[in-house]
């Protein structure tokens, strides 16, 4: 039976029809469904874990493979970056069981901290790679990759990006069975990675290259189609938006499809590039597939015209879309040419929309406290990855820096030790604390340096849809654990003071900021209310229209959805506000009710 | 047949995601191929936010370009005329009777257009709907995404397609009967 899946269920899906036994990921958006969809149909044989970063998942699953059970690992992009020390590792080990490391690009960005390009680090750590073009091909794809790395017993490396992750399309639910093979580790010395293993092994790597490529050339997914002189070079959803661009005039174009970016199919992209008169290029984030095709031309001499990301045939940056491709075709004289739709110049202008914390976040009322404590004193606020990167904007501005998952707290230490006089805070959610900001409170204990670490608590990991973390006492599978204790591990360290406050009761809120703030050293505020988005059933604020002085103090200093001035007067949207009160503490009339 | 495209925008949070479900499945069981894109993560936070739903025989790319949809479904007023360029010219704008003004609106830096309905109507083929009132009347404002699920329904004529049977099958049973009303409401309000 076929079933809507989006491209992340359908990779869940086929890692179990594969016959995955080990599934650990960390959340991050385009890839966290892959894992909550594998908890969701786990008929109970598929250990499936949130691991606390990317890191940990990787090597959970390494040690699975070792005793030859199929595992995957799940992550964005740039948990790649976070998990690359045991990837880059694994290589030269290699595995029993097969072992594919899922990684979701995010072309654009549409919600990530940048565009890098995972088939990249596929060429660079020497791991073979598969790029998916459509949900269908993600189900078939990371089950042939679990087979290519039992094959080269090596990890293999599935690369999807946003459009793929999460664009819809009928699948068949495959039947599945339970795994065949008996996991053993077998002992011996090929485990222990050591410097003479490891020039032995890169040899074997360098050698089998070449091989992988020729096996490669006979991937099914790999393709040539159709036979005009103008070839197109593309891989991923870049070839959906090839097919829709050329619909039509399908004869006069040859197109060679890339699903294996590492190690390129030189043959098949050979006969391509001696059967075409020109060559363009459309692929999103950098200009792999293009670079292998020069350089394929060079190394065997053949006089190629290839346009792309190069020659600024094609952006640099952003997705890619059927129209750009169309765009590019017409200027170098290959289509006609094809007005994009502009707004009609007579239409009123539409103000931005940017993203904002929801009416009733409880992180507003944590950034306000902070805000109003700091009033009179100089702070720069380092921010971090999460719903609370949105405390930047107006009319808040609560987040100075932002950079990498638990860089903030570290950060920080940075600013103190080059003695500014500003006194620095770093504000962290629950679960980036527990990925990556643990270490960062060491280091600022056993350095010295001194700031005030805000705990942003909210019981979730919210921006990526509420999974799951250690802090909270259950699994991705629902089973009750013990859960940690953030104030635990802080006073554990050696935190001399760790306040637990509700950001809520303002009052509170703003005393314990102005209490951290007399003191020295490194100093915590956990701020811990839920996140507003898993309340139930909670009831708005309304505003008393006769008292309200129409000073809009509410609304000027909170910058809350639900809150708006009608004709002067602050009105309370009642399908949106969450009744946390915030505005109650800050109007002059205590006309909020 | 071509490929059909329905484009429905709104604000983060807003229910487009389960509205856009709800109709390329019902389209996919009617037989038709189908492809949906939708987009989570930080614009989910209320920000401008699209799902596209495209179906017909063979459907290549999941994302509508601009000039593409054949109809524009609006969940909210001025998101409507933020993604009035995507509307083929014979297309048509579904738009909902709803207002959430953006932070900049809020903050007083940007102004909320007062007669975008009619700007819209100088352009395109509209139909307003009303449908954060329908569903406040049916009790629950949420339902307001089942509301235009269902004027998308009429306006597509795929009134043919077994809804009700799809909505048991796939929404909580506390809110089946709520959402057969809206998807039933919403078909009512366009001709």
């Amino acid at each position: 039976m076929k079933e809507l899946l989006m491209g992340n269920e359908a990779v869940a899906w086929g890692a179990l029809a594969a016959g995955v036994s080990v599934a650990c990921g960390y959340p991050g958006t385009p890839s966290t469904e892959v894992l909550e969809t594998l908890a969701k149909i786990n008929p109970g044989w598929v250990h499936v874990e949130w691991s606390v970063n990317e890191k940990s998942a990787a090597e959970v699953a390494i040690g699975a493979a070792y005793t030859g059970a199929r595992a995957l690992i799940t992550m964005k992009q740039v948990g790649l970056n976070v998990a690359s020390d045991p990837l880059l590792c694994v290589n030269y080990v290699g595995v029993k069981g097969g072992l594919v490391i899922y990684v979701a690009d995010d072309p654009g960005p549409i919600s990530s901290q940048t565009e890098q390009d995972t088939r990249h680090f596929a060429k660079y750590a020497c791991i073979p790679a598969f790029d998916c073009s459509s949900p269908e091909e993600a189900f078939h794809m990371v089950q042939d990759a679990f087979a290519y790395s039992e094959k080269y017993g090596g990890p293999v490396i599935l690369r999807s990006t946003t459009r793929v992750c999460h664009s819809c399309a009928p699948v068949e639910i495959p039947q599945v069975s339970p795994p065949s093979v008996i996991p053993e580790f077998e002992k011996g010395s090929q485990w222990v990675i050591f410097p003479r293993l490891s020039f032995l092994n890169k040899q074997k790597l360098a050698a089998r290259e070449p091989e992988i490529s020729r096996d490669f050339c006979q991937y099914p997914f790999n393709q040539r189609i159709g036979e005009g002189k103008i070839g197109i070079a593309c891989g991923g959803i870049s070839y959906a938006y090839v097919k829709e661009a050329i619909e039509g005039q399908e004869h006069l174009f040859q197109i060679l499809k890339i699903a294996t970016p590492y190690p390129f199919p030189e043959d098949l992209a050979l006969s391509f590039l001696t059967d075409t008169e020109k060559i363009l290029v459309f692929e999103e984030l950098d200009p792999l597939i293009e670079d292998e095709l020069i350089y394929l031309s060079g190394k065997k001499g053949i006089c190629a015209h290839i346009s792309g990301k190069r020659d600024h045939s094609v952006a640099a940056a952003g997705e890619l879309s059927a129209a750009a491709i169309r765009r590019t075709l017409s200027a170098h004289g290959i289509c006609a040419e094809v007005a994009e739709p502009q707004p009609a110049a007579d239409l009123p202008h539409v103000p931005n929309r940017p993203p904002v914390l929801c009416a009733g976040c409880p992180h507003r009322a944590s950034f306000y406290a902070v805000k109003k404590a700091c009033s009179e004193q100089q702070a720069i606020f380092c921010g971090d990855i999460g719903c609370y990167t949105l405390g930047n904007a107006p009319p808040l501005n609560m987040v100075d820096t932002c950079l990498c998952m638990g860089g903030g707290v570290t950060l920080a230490q940075g600013l103190f030790h080059s003695k500014i006089q500003d006194i620095p805070f770093a504000f962290i959610g629950d679960s980036t604390f527990f990925a990556s900001g643990i270490n960062g409170v060491i280091n600022a204990l056993t350095n010295q340096a001194q700031l005030i670490l805000i705990i942003l608590d909210n019981g979730t990991t919210a921006m990526t849809g509420h999974q799951s973390h250690p802090g909270l006492g259950k699994t991705i599978s629902g089973q009750t654990v013990t859960p940690i204790r953030i104030e635990h591990i802080l006073t554990a360290l050696g935190l001399e003071s760790v306040q637990v406050v509700d950001p809520l009761d303002y009052p509170r809120a703003l005393a314990a900021v102005k209490t951290a703030l007399q003191q020295n050293g490194v100093r915590a505020v956990i701020f811990r209310s839920p996140c507003v988005a898993l309340l139930k059933d909670t009831v708005p604020l309304k505003v008393d229209e006769p008292r309200c002085i129409g000073c809009n103090r509410c609304i000027r200093e909170l910058g809350c959805p639900a809150l708006s001035a009608h004709q002067h007067k602050a009105v309370i949207d009642a399908t949106l506000c969450n009744g946390c009160g915030l505005c109650r503490h800050i109007c002059p009339q205590s006309c909020i009710v | 047949m071509t490929t059909k495209s329905v484009l429905l925008v709104g604000v983060g949070g807003q229910g487009t995601i389960l509205a856009s479900k709800l109709l390329t499945t019902g389209l996919m069981q009617a037989g038709y191929d189908v492809k949906m894109s939708e987009i989570h993560g930080m614009s989910q936070r209320g920000g401008s936010v699209s799902s596209q739903v495209r179906y017909g025989e063979k459907v290549l790319s999941p994302v509508i370009e601009p000039g593409g949809a054949d109809i524009l479904v609006s969940f909210e007023v001025m998101e409507a005329l933020r993604w009035l360029n995507y509307l083929k010219p014979t297309g048509k704008v579904i738009v909902n009777q709803y207002q959430l003004p953006p932070m900049p609106v809020i903050t007083g830096e940007a102004v909320y257009a007062a007669d975008i309905i009619e700007d819209l109507r100088a352009h395109a083929d509209v139909t307003v709907v009303n449908a954060a009132a329908i569903a406040s009347e049916l009790g629950n404002p949420k339902a307001m995404n089942i509301v235009l699920l269902g004027a998308i329904i009429k306006a597509m004529q795929l009134t043919d397609i077994d809804w009700e049977q799809l909505i048991r099958e796939t929404v909580k049973p506390a809110f089946v009967d709520l959402n057969i009303k809206a998807v039933h409401r919403g078909m009512e309000a366009v001709e």
